[in-house]
């Protein structure tokens, strides 16, 4: 249980520096926070003809919060605005256990690696945060 | 000297329990108190106060008798002085918005500590914000306890309200409650105890610290939750107004005006949890036929394993446990290098340990230790050193489950 969530492939996107930093140019930019457990990120986007050329983030919390939020950049960059609400929809979902084919979850790419947390309820907040955070950015896009 | 096993009194600990250290947050009920609540439930159920059949001056007799075993166990002059509430939240939230509001004018000052739980600490913002006063803080010296300096410094006869944890439910440190509250009486002041943490742990004698209120909930000393109490001293209370209105407060009403019941019913407004005082006085006789001194010393056996025991891991990081060791609960407070409390709380779970992570709701507490969060394991009488071990153990693991060892 515990092997299916702490994988290398978490640990890996929770430490991982490239996404942490601000934008040069950010056309959105979006707090989240997560009271309970004190997760706390500001994702940062740059928006131009619709698609999103870049993303980063800022902020601290735990390892699910911070690989998910690092897998979420990776996955977003170069989708478009209506392309990337599908995916967070579709992540969101699948924290929910509402979408558990695998074949359709394909679609988010190693944001995948996520899909135990449907069984912790204590952690699904710590998993979404970015991706409702990016849902409510996106809403202003 | 070996400890009595005292799980076997708690039916949540029959079976495969895991090791429950988050004895700060709420305590498991002995049997003892949940056939109380039945008892009360299923014998003579009715509205109190106001029913002159059995059943009614059964409950009645019930109520008021938890009331007195309570006066008794924080030795106060009178049962009067003994207001029921839900949680120790509401006792707070009652005397800064009645003493508070009645009492306060710009230019006043609250003192409260930078360890205050957010209990002790919003309501006091809110009055301050609706009076005009100012709300100062205390903070800590380097070992966590309050620093004489700053009690000094700030202190003084614009004070009309210091409000303090006698227990920190972070740092587990006692607070000189005693000597505070001479100090606040030197200078006019009035002072407001936290006992929430305190009552549980450590014999409370409100004459003894001289403290002019006290609040704690039953929950978190065996007892159910939503019963709590705030002790008040007779003077004080009477020139309060009223906080909730309503039936059973009152003495006689008239269309346009009421007058007020006497003490305590004047705080107790709307029908009282009677099942819960029983539960209470039923946790209250449980506490006393062990002992605080049986209380503190399989406390502090516990926790002194424990500090020693993380202490030799050197990737932990403790707080509040640098401190003389007799002045302190049960209460481990520590983080992980490199590892969020939330992920090592997860980690335990998983290996049967149930702990706190966050920021205890004490966060200008955990900013001003310099962190976004701790673990926090908190013991109570029947916790035993096999819990500690698996504290450890499970402590041991969880950078490896990282994947950063
Ligand atoms: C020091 C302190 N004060 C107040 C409270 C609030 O208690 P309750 O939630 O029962 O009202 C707590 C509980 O965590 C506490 O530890
Ligand atoms: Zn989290």
């Amino acid at each position: 249980m515990l092997e299916e969530i702490y994988t290398e492939l978490l640990a890996e996107h929770s430490q991982s520096a490239e996404n942490r930093r601000a934008l040069v140019n950010p056309t959105l930019k979006e707090h989240g926070h997560n009271p309970t457990c004190g997760d706390d990120i500001t994702l940062e986007l740059e928006i131009s003809d619709g698609v999103i050329k870049d993303a980063a983030f800022t902020g601290g919390g735990c390892a699910i919060s911070q690989a998910s939020t690092d897998m979420m950049i990776e996955l977003m960059r170069g989708k478009s605005v209506a392309e990337a609400k599908k995916l967070a929809e579709l992540f969101i979902a699948m924290i929910k256990g509402e979408v558990t084919d695998n074949a359709e979850l394909e679609q988010l790419d190693e944001a995948i690696a996520l899909k135990n947390i449907s069984n912790m309820p204590a952690r699904v907040k710590c998993a979404t945060l970015a991706w409702h955070t990016l849902d409510t950015a996106l809403g202003k896009a | 000297m070996a400890s009595r096993n005292f799980l076997k009194d708690f039916p949540i600990f029959h079976g495969k329990p895991p090791a429950y250290l988050d004895n700060s947050a709420t305590t498991q009920k002995p049997e003892a108190v949940v056939r109380a609540i039945c008892g009360y439930y299923g014998g003579c159920n009715a509205n109190p106060h106001r029913g002159v059949y059995d059943w009614s001056v059964k409950a009645t007799k019930i109520y008021e008798n938890a009331r007195a075993s309570v006066q008794k166990f924080l030795n106060a002059k009178l049962p009067a002085e003994i207001i029921f509430t839900k949680n120790a939240t509401e006792s707070l939230n009652l005397v800064a918005q009645s003493y508070g509001a009645a009492n306060l004018k710009a230019g006043d000052e609250i003192l409260i500590t930078i360890s205050e739980h957010h209990s002790n600490l919003v309501p006091w913002q809110i009055v301050a914000k609706k009076t005009g006063a100012t709300l100062n803080y205390i903070y800590l010296a380097q070992d966590g306890n309050l620093s004489d300096v700053e009690i000094h410094r700030k202190l003084t006869k614009r004070t009309k309200i210091l409000a303090v944890t006698q227990i920190s439910n972070v740092l587990g440190l006692i607070n000189d409650v005693k000597t505070l509250a001479a100090k606040a009486h030197e200078v006019g002041a009035v002072i407001v105890v936290d006992g929430a943490q305190s009552v549980p742990h450590i014999p409370v004698d409100v004459q003894e610290l001289d403290a002019d209120f006290l609040a704690f909930s039953g929950h978190k000393m065996l007892g159910p939750m939503g019963i709590g109490v705030l002790y008040g001293k007779k003077n004080l209370l009477e020139t309060m107004p009223p906080f909730l209105s309503g039936g059973d407060m009152i003495e006689y009403v008239e269309e346009q005006d009421t007058t007020f019941a006497e003490l305590p019913n004047k705080f107790e407004a709307g029908t009282q949890n009677v099942g819960g005082a029983a539960g209470l006085s039923a946790a209250i006789d449980y506490l006393q036929k062990i002992g605080f001194d049986e209380i503190a010393r399989v406390e502090k056996n516990l926790t002194e394993l424990a500090i020693d025991a993380l202490k030799k891991l050197p990737y932990v990081e403790l707080y509040g446990c640098d401190s003389e060791r007799d002045n302190k609960i049960g209460i481990v407070t520590f983080n992980i290098k490199g590892v969020h409390p939330h992920d090592v709380a997860t980690i335990l779970d998983a290996e049967g340990v149930a702990i706190r992570a966050g920021h205890h709701c004490a966060q200008p507490l955990t900013k001003y230790l310099g962190q976004t969060a701790t673990c926090r394991a908190s013991f109570y009488f029947y916790n035993t050193i096999e819990d500690v071990g698996r504290l450890v153990d499970a402590v041991a693991k969880v950078r490896k489950v990282m994947h950063l060892d």
